[in-house]
C-alpha cells in the first residue's frame, strides 16, 4: 500500500500499466475446451472401463480403432489446453514473486507440450501400427 | 507467494475486558481494536452491553460502547440508515452495515466485529479505502459522451432503458463485496473488484454513455476483469441486496458479443 514516502497519486497505482487489452481468448477458450471435455471425458471414461479387464492385444485393438484413436487425441489435446489455461490462472491468483511466476507459467507450457506430444506419439504408434 | 498465516506483528492478542454492571440484558461484543501509535500488535477488546438500554442495530452498540464504556474505539459511520456506506465492517463473519445489521441477527454468542477483511487498517474499524476509491475513479465514472448536449434539456431515456439500471444504481460503494471477494485479497492491486466492477457496467449498459467501446477496451485484461472467478461472495454478502458477479458476467458477454 501507499508508504509514507510515496509521492504517487493513488490514481497513478490504481491505473497501473492499464489494459492489456486481452482475456477474452483465454476466457473463452478456458469454457469452450471445458464444454468439449464434458463429452469427451464421459467417452474417455466409458472405453477405459471397456478395456479395464481385456488382456493386451485387445486393448491395442480398441484403441488403434480409427473413431477411439482419434477421440483420444482430441481428448489429449483438449485437456492439456484446458489444464494450461487453469493451472495460468492458479499461478497468476497464488504466486505472487515475479521470477517464480513467470518460471511457473512457463514449465507449465513446457510440460504440457511434451506430455501431449508424447501422448500423440503413443496414440499414433498404436493406430498406425508402428 | 499469497499469505496464509499473519505477519507477527498483526497476530491477534486478548485485549481488555469490560464488563457490565446490573445489565438486564447482556450481549458481548468482541471488537478488534489497532492503533498505529503504541506499536503493539492488534487485540480483541470484550465490552459487555446492556440491550435493554441500547438502539437495535450493531451500530447503535458501537455507538454505546464509544459514548459510555470505551471513547477510545474508533469507526466510520454518517447516516445511520444504510444509505452512506461508511459502517462497512465485518460482523459476525460477514461484511456488513453496522447500521443495518440487527443485534438479534447475529448468531448466538458473543457478537464478534472486526474491519473489513484484507485491507490496511487506519485505526480500529477503520480501513485504508485509498485504493479502491482510486480504483473507482480509474473506470471514469462519469456519463461519457460524443454528441453535444442537447439544448435546454437533459439527455433523455426510455423508461426501459431506466430499468436497465436497477439493481446496480442503488450501489453505495461501501467496500463490502470487494473485501470479501478473495480474488480481490490476493490480486486487489491490480484486480478491480466487484464493486468497481458493477460500476463500470453501470456505465456500460446506459443508454445515454456513448463510451461503451473505450469502457470494455479499459476493462479487457486478464487481471483488472478476469480475476473474477465467480466465486460470488460479493452476491452473498452485498448489504443492498445486489448481484455484482451477474454485473461481471454482462461485461464478459459483452467483450465475448462484440468479437464474435
Amino acid at each position: 500500500m501507499n508508504t509514507a514516502k510515496d509521492f504517487r497519486h493513488p490514481l497513478k497505482r490504481a491505473r497501473g500499466l492499464g489494459s492489456a487489452q486481452s482475456g477474452v481468448s483465454h476466457w473463452w477458450t478456458q469454457r469452450v475446451t471445458a464444454a468439449a471435455l464434458v463429452f469427451l471425458s464421459l467417452w474417455f471414461v466409458v472405453t477405459v472401463l471397456s478395456v479395464l479387464h481385456a488382456d493386451y492385444a485387445t486393448a491395442r485393438a480398441i484403441v488403434a480403432k480409427p473413431w477411439n484413436a482419434l477421440l483420444l487425441v482430441a481428448f489429449v489435446l483438449t485437456v492439456c489446453w484446458h489444464a494450461v489455461l487453469g493451472l495460468q490462472i492458479v499461478i497468476e491468483d497464488y504466486v505472487h514473486t515475479r521470477w517464480k511466476e513467470v518460471s511457473l507459467l512457463v514449465l507449465v507450457k513446457f510440460i504440457a507440450v511434451l506430455g501431449t506430444l508424447a501422448t500423440l506419439m503413443a496414440v499414433l504408434r498404436v493406430a498406425l501400427g508402428a | 507467494m499469497a499469505e496464509f498465516s499473519l505477519p507477527k506483528n498483526s497476530k491477534v492478542q486478548p485485549g481488555k475486558h469490560y464488563p457490565a454492571k446490573d445489565a438486564k440484558k447482556p450481549r458481548t461484543f468482541r471488537i478488534y481494536r489497532w492503533t498505529p501509535d503504541d506499536g503493539q500488535n492488534p487485540r480483541i477488546d470484550t465490552y459487555e452491553v446492556d440491550l435493554a438500554a441500547c438502539g437495535p442495530m450493531v451500530l447503535d452498540a458501537l455507538l454505546k460502547i464509544k459514548n459510555e464504556i470505551d471513547s477510545t474505539l474508533t469507526l466510520r459511520r454518517s447516516c445511520r440508515e444504510g444509505i452512506c456506506g461508511s459502517c462497512a465492517m465485518n460482523i459476525d463473519g460477514t461484511n456488513t452495515l453496522a447500521c443495518t445489521k440487527a443485534i438479534e441477527d447475529c448468531a448466538s454468542g458473543d457478537v464478534k466485529i472486526y474491519p473489513l477483511p484484507h485491507m490496511p487498517v487506519v485505526k480500529d474499524l477503520v480501513p485504508d479505502l485509498t485504493h479502491f476509491y482510486a480504483q473507482f475513479a480509474s473506470i471514469k465514472p462519469w456519463l461519457r459522451t460524443q454528441s453535444p448536449a442537447p439544448a435546454d434539456k437533459e439527455r433523455l431515456q426510455s423508461p426501459e432503458d431506466r430499468k436497465k439500471l436497477d439493481g446496480l444504481y442503488e450501489c453505495i460503494l461501501c467496500a463490502c463485496c470487494s473485501t470479501s471477494c478473495p480474488s480481490y485479497w490476493w490480486n486487489g492491486d491490480r484486480y478491480l473488484g466487484p464493486a468497481i466492477l458493477l460500476q463500470a457496467y453501470r456505465w456500460i449498459v446506459d443508454s445515454r454513455d456513448e463510451d461503451t467501446g473505450a469502457r470494455l477496451d479499459d476493462l479487457e485484461d486478464p487481471f483488472k476483469l478476469y480475476r473474477c472467478h465467480t466465486i460470488m461472495n460479493c452476491a452473498r454478502t452485498c448489504p443492498k441486496g445486489l448481484n455484482p458477479a451477474k454485473a461481471i458476467a454482462e461485461i464478459k458477454k459483452l467483450i465475448v458479443e462484440r468479437r464474435t
